[in-house]
């Protein structure tokens, strides 16, 4: 998990069209969330191992690659979010391309989150 | 292709019941589900849309759309609702959670223009939901 903030504002729309795109998003204090992170990855269970991957290299990338980079941020400020709105779509496939660069060692099935109890993202690749 | 699942919760009661039984039979396959005063759940729904990433928005689907959507086509349809007696998709099938998630698809799927609806899933109590992806 990691809390952060943003706001969602497009500069190709106008200061209307984004309050009626985005409402109280648009807020330009911008807000924050707890977001929740599950990563899904697939591979053949090692014979010598039992595992499908080792859970500390995972977690270590996770919490090194994405969890230290995001948590108590401002999400519009990050460069990933430079020209790129910061929803939680968005997010989701930043967090999927992180995972799939940086961590070969297993096969990356999807990235999951949870942005409030009620909403949640999951992107897969195309 | 980015997913975005949205939860809502209703209250509803119902039982099963199929008048081509014999009450035996009613009573043996549904048990106490078919007692005909009714019993009730809290149920949970999860929406399921998928769609590309609109450029310019960020935004798979609105997601003020999407709730608004959800509360006009099912839960002021079926909240706080007896579903065989006031819901008429339940009228002729017995509201099970399977037929509750063909409906609530059916009530859906027309509805949605900017995302097209993955799943539907029902959970009628914390350990039993149903999953419809649209097939027949």
């Amino acid at each position: 998990m990691f809390s952060a903030s943003h706001r969602l504002h497009s500069d190709r729309m106008s200061a209307e069209e984004n309050v009626s795109t985005y409402g109280k998003c648009n807020n330009p204090y911008g807000h924050g969330h707890n977001y929740m992170i599950e990563v899904t990855v697939s591979g053949p269970v090692d014979q010598q191992t039992g595992m499908v991957c080792n859970l500390m290299d995972l977690d270590g990338f996770v919490r090194e690659q994405v969890l230290d980079r995001y948590d108590h941020q401002n999400l519009n400020r990050l460069p990933e979010f430079a020209d790129e709105v910061p929803t939680t779509e968005n997010l989701c496939i930043s967090i999927y391309q992180i995972v799939k660069r940086g961590f070969p060692r297993a096969h990356l099935e999807r990235v999951r989150i949870e942005e409030t109890m009620l909403n949640s993202f999951e992107y897969a690749g195309d | 292709m980015v997913y975005l699942t949205r939860k809502a919760e209703f209250s509803a009661s119902h039982y099963y019941h199929n008048p081509a039984f014999s009450a035996e039979e009613n009573a043996r396959i549904f048990g106490r589900c078919n007692n005909p005063n009714g019993h009730g759940h809290n149920y949970t729904l999860e929406v399921t849309v998928k769609g590309a990433v609109d450029p310019r928005s960020g935004f798979v689907v609105d997601l003020k759309q999407l709730k608004d959507i959800m509360n006009r086509e099912v839960l002021d349809a079926l909240d706080h609702r007896f579903l065989n007696k006031e819901v008429p998709d339940f009228f002729t099938q017995i509201p099970t959670t399977e037929n509750l998630a063909i409906a609530i698809w059916q009530r859906l799927a027309p509805k949605l223009k900017t995302a097209q609806l993955h799943r539907v899933r029902v959970y009628e109590t914390p350990d039993l939901f149903v999953d419809f992806y649209g097939e027949a």
